[in-house]
Parts: C-alpha cells; sequence; structure tokens
C-alpha cells in the first residue's frame, strides 16, 4: 500500500480519482477549493474519466449532481460552509429521490460574522435532510471515509446519499502520512456502479421528482426513515469489510480507553485526535479517563452511545457548534435524549467549543477532564451548558 | 506522549513558501521513516504579511491536531520579520533557531535581543538567487534545517528531495537542480554560535 503524506483535502481529492466517478459538478470554496481543484487537474491530465461540470454556485452544483444521479452516472462534488447551505434546498431532495452521491464536506463555520475556520456548523445545519454524515479525524480516515461512503450509498438497502466530512484546516490542510490503496484495489473495491432507476432508461421509464401529496408523500418519508435505520448495518458492515481488506476497521462510534473508564469526552472530527493525546497522560498518572468518537452522526449512533457510556461517571460531551436553543449543542442534545431511559447513565456536562476555529489546545482537555473528575467525585455538573474558551 | 514529537515552526511572509518548505521538510522526514504533520499557520493567504507554518515530527503515531505554541525549533525565512515578530516565542531555553540572513549568529543574537536558543545562520536568500535565480528560500532553509537541527541525515535527505522535486515541478523540470543545488550549499554554509 503506497504511504504518501497527504493533506486532508488532497487524501479526499485522491480518494475520487480513484473512485473515478463519472460526474463531479463543484463550485469551490475556503476550505474545500483544493479538494475539487485537485480533481479538476486530474480530470485536465486524463486521469479520471468524469465529466467535470464547472457550474456557477453551490445551488447549481448540487442540482447538476441531482440531474446526473437521476441518469445513472456515479456522482460526487465537494463544498463547505456557505456552500453546503446554498445547496441545502437541493439537499433533501438528492435524499428523497435516494440518489447515492458522496459529498466531500470540510466542517466550516457559518457566516455571519464571516468567518472561514472549523466549526460543525454547516454540517450539523443540514443534519435532518437524509444523508449520511461521516466525521474524520485526520486525512488517513478522510481518505479511508470517501471510499467507504461510496460503498454505503450505493449498498440497495441504503441509497440515500452521504457526506464524508473532515474539519476545516486543521485536518483539511494538514498534512499527514497516510496509507493509501492501489488504483486497481480501489476501483475493484468500489465496483461497477449499478443503476437501479435512470430516468434515461427509455425501456423502463420511470418518473423522479413528480408531485406527490398526502396520499403517498408519508410512505416516501417513510421509506427514507426505514434506509437510514438500515444505513447502520450497512456503515458498519461496509467498516469491518474495510478492515478485513485493508486491515483498518470503522464502526458508527469508536472508542478509546472507555472500557474502564470512569470520566470520558465525546468528540467528533480532529479534536479527538488531541483527546486522545491527554488520555494516554491521564491513564499515566492513574486517572480513568477515555474517548468516545462519534464517527457517524446521522444516522445516529444511539445504542452504541448508551452501551459505551454504560459505566461511565462523567462525560464532556463536546459540541463544536451550537443549536441556539439553550439546550445544548446538536450531540449534547442527542446523546441526552438517547439516555433517557437508561438507569446507568453518566452526568453529562455540554462544552460548546471552538467555534469560528477557536483552538482547543491539550491544556483545554486537560481542564475537561478535571471538571468530570470533579463531577464524578461531587456528583453534580456546573451546569449542563458551558461555553467553553468565549470570552464573557 | 508529546515530548516524543518534535514541532518546528517556520517564519516567512506570504508568498515567500514557508508553507511549502514545511510540507516539503516533512515529506522528507517521513520518507525517512518518521511520522510527521504539516500545516500552515490557518487562514487567509495574505502576499508580504507574516505568516508561520508548523511541523510535526515523531517515531510514533501523532494524533494531536490543536495549534503549536511552544516549538523546539523555529525557521526564519525572512530576516526583517524579527524587528515586529517575537520569533522565539514558546521556544525552550535549548531551542534552535535558524535565520535566513547574510549575519553571523552573534550579530543576530545581538540584534533581536534573543535569550533564548541555539542560532544558526546561513543565507539561504543569496544561495537562492544564484543557483535558481529567484528570492525564495525555502528550500535552501531544508538544507540548513538538516545541519543545524540534526533531525534528517542529510544524504538520505538528498536523494528523496530529489523524486519529490522531480514529481512536484513535472511541469517547470528546469527549477529541479537548482533547487538541489541550493540545498546542498546551504547545508554546507550554515554557521553556528
Amino acid at each position: 500500500m503506497p504511504q504518501l503524506a497527504k493533506t486532508g483535502n488532497e487524501a479526499m481529492a485522491e480518494a475520487m480519482r480513484q473512485i473515478n466517478p463519472d460526474v463531479v459538478a463543484a463550485y469551490p470554496i475556503t476550505p474545500a477549493t483544493e479538494i475539487v481543484m485537485i480533481f479538476s487537474q486530474f480530470v485536465a491530465d486524463g486521469l479520471v474519466n468524469t465529466e467535470y461540470v464547472a457550474v456557477e454556485s453551490e445551488h447549481s452544483a448540487m442540482s447538476a449532481c441531482v440531474g446526473a444521479s437521476a441518469a445513472g452516472a456515479r456522482v460526487m462534488t465537494g463544498t463547505s460552509s456557505q456552500g453546503l447551505q446554498l445547496m441545502s434546498e437541493i439537499l433533501p431532495i438528492a435524499a428523497a429521490l435516494r440518489l447515492p452521491i458522496v459529498l466531500c464536506d470540510v466542517n466550516r463555520a457559518l457566516s455571519g460574522p464571516i468567518n472561514i475556520h472549523c466549526d460543525h456548523s454547516d454540517t450539523m445545519a443540514v443534519r435532518d435532510f437524509g444523508w449520511v454524515q461521516i466525521f474524520s479525524e485526520n486525512a488517513q480516515e478522510a481518505y479511508d471515509n470517501v471510499l467507504q461512503a461510496m460503498k454505503i450509498v450505493e449498498d440497495e438497502r441504503v441509497r440515500l446519499p452521504a457526506m464524508a466530512t473532515t474539519d476545516g484546516f486543521i485536518i483539511s490542510h494538514c498534512m499527514e502520512k497516510i496509507d493509501t490503496l492501489e488504483d486497481a484495489v480501489v476501483k475493484n473495491y468500489v465496483g461497477e456502479h449499478k443503476v437501479i432507476n435512470s430516468v434515461l432508461d427509455v425501456d423502463k421509464p420511470i418518473t423522479l421528482g413528480s408531485i406527490d401529496l398526502q396520499d403517498y408523500y408519508f410512505e416516501h418519508r417513510m421509506a427514507m426513515a426505514d434506509a437510514m435505520n438500515h444505513a447502520k448495518q450497512v456503515i458498519v458492515e461496509v467498516g469491518q469489510d474495510f478492515g478485513r481488506r485493508f486491515g483498518r476497521s470503522y464502526g458508527m462510534i469508536e472508542t478509546y480507553q472507555l472500557d474502564d473508564a470512569e470520566v470520558a469526552i465525546v468528540a467528533l472530527g480532529s479534536t479527538c485526535g488531541t483527546a486522545r493525546a491527554v488520555v494516554d497522560e491521564l491513564r499515566e498518572k492513574g486517572i480513568k479517563a477515555g474517548l468516545l468518537k462519534i464517527r457517524v452522526f446521522r444516522p445516529f449512533p444511539a445504542d452504541e452511545i448508551i452501551q459505551a457510556l454504560s459505566k461511565i461517571k462523567a462525560a464532556a460531551i463536546m459540541d463544536r457548534s451550537d443549536t441556539l436553543s439553550s439546550q445544548g449543542g446538536q450531540v449534547f442534545t442527542e446523546v441526552r435524549s438517547a439516555l433517557y431511559e437508561q438507569s446507568n447513565k453518566p452526568l453529562l456536562t455540554n462544552y460548546i467549543y471552538g467555534l469560528g476555529g477557536r483552538e482547543i489546545s491539550l491544556d483545554d482537555i486537560r481542564r475537561i477532564f478535571v471538571e468530570q473528575v470533579e463531577a464524578a467525585a461531587s456528583g453534580k455538573v456546573r451546569g449542563p451548558v458551558q461555553h467553553f474558551g468565549v470570552r464573557q | 506522549m508529546s515530548e516524543k514529537i518534535v514541532e518546528i515552526r517556520w517564519h516567512g511572509r506570504g508568498g515567500q513558501g514557508a508553507k511549502t518548505a514545511a510540507l516539503l521538510f516533512a515529506d522528507a522526514a517521513m520518507a525517512l521513516g518518521k511520522n510527521i504533520q504539516a500545516f500552515p499557520e490557518y487562514g487567509p493567504e495574505r502576499m508580504g504579511a507574516p505568516v508561520q507554518a508548523f511541523n510535526r515530527l515523531s517515531e510514533g503515531p501523532i494524533t494531536v491536531h490543536c495549534g503549536i505554541t511552544n516549538p523546539q525549533i523555529v525557521v526564519v525565512l525572512d530576516p526583517t520579520l524579527m524587528e515586529s515578530v517575537n520569533v522565539a516565542d514558546g521556544l525552550p531555553a535549548d531551542g534552535v533557531i535558524i535565520v535566513n540572513t547574510s549575519k553571523t549568529p552573534q550579530e543576530i543574537k545581538a540584534e533581536a535581543k534573543l535569550n533564548v536558543g541555539k542560532i544558526f545562520t546561513v543565507d539561504a536568500s543569496a544561495i537562492a538567487k544564484a543557483k535558481f535565480g529567484r528570492n525564495i528560500p525555502n528550500t535552501p532553509m531544508l538544507g540548513a534545517m538538516a545541519k543545524g537541527t540534526g533531525l534528517l541525515d542529510f544524504n538520505a535527505m538528498i536523494k528523496d528531495m530529489e523524486i519529490k522535486l522531480k514529481k512536484k515541478f513535472a511541469h517547470k523540470p528546469e527549477v529541479i537542480a537548482g533547487n538541489l543545488d541550493a540545498i546542498k550549499e546551504a547545508y554546507a554554509s550554515v554557521k553556528g554560535e
């Protein structure tokens, strides 16, 4: 397996090259620009057979993706932040039409005020549109997740689109050592794109996107909900199969030193890597600290989280976004909801952190762990929702 | 864990190639078997403005993805930065500072009032101009890095750099030999205290 030095963006572009999709329609936006810029160079250099559609906006990009996918093409795109929001009108249509599109999203704060740095507001804002959402901790996972996303979306039990995400700049622009697969291996892994329904198939005429009122709309939405439920099993199967084939297994969640832990941090994306280092450090001091990484946010891994946190005394739920509902961030509200019926559950504190790229340092994570140790000892939390690292 | 990771900060001006230097250096370190990270100061790039880039190098895996505030090694691509930027910020007493300048380490130490770090100087800009005709000091600084830090085996690095430059400048092959000569010249001419 070739070992390469790649940034998150380069890793995603490399995965796209190896998948060799039929169509990519994209509009560049910081910090995701490089993904489609590098990919467009692959197109120009003849390294892929992709039809690259340079559109005038992200709304058009996702619209072109929907059209191409409906016609039976294997379709990918990439975007970030405001770009993802401009796609918002079309994202739920892609999901409802059951189009297996893979989108590489680089997590970035939403305007305003305008900000190009990492937080998860963009991805969280579209979490209920019927897209599978996979977060990547580093460039290796960015590469692996794009490949797996293609398998997941094309599984007949799913047939929903997916976004594989990285953290803006922190991962998108950080070069790391990654293990890549040979082109032929990826080609064989993703296989031929199986067309189930194509609007261009004159022998089997179908209609996509027609009006669907009181009589059937609900049934079609139910079918989406079922597909998202099935996606859990498929994501786990694909992640285990990936491990058998290539040595790196994935699941809905990942735990680190959690089995005998008393305090834990629950996080998504790049922060998990920084938290691992702190867990190691605290373990050396005899503090039973652990990490729960939520890799897949949609579908939401409620059962896995309940199980993973069942013996934890106090947990910090890290949200790099805010619902502005006064009830905490998206991760917190969903984790807390998942734990509601459980008799064995940890004390929870929500830490809304890192908005607009605000640094989260080793010291910050140490402090958060210390607060969990204090909560576990006292049986009390300081308040369910903390805005961490903000000047007040 | 973190004590086993070497952290490096590059100071340059937007457009000078600080990011490219950090990427090239990490690439070279990886080829010699190290785990690496290379990342720019996050944010919009502004031509001429002070910018930073960073490396982490380690024998073991690197999982941390936070910023670097206490590098052991600092590389200064443009000495005029030292008038406005405290390049020694966060550097430990036994850290290393490598400066692109025609001056001696003693002169730099006195002028910039540096009281921490072991200083090395190399005239990377002059070398770059002589060897490939442009004031882009990033590649010669890699040679100075190899000498000043002892982190990488020089011969192995040069060999790998040749492969990397051939790939990177596939569309501009005329710059490859000049860059390699520049790295060697910088390695040979770097001055310590």
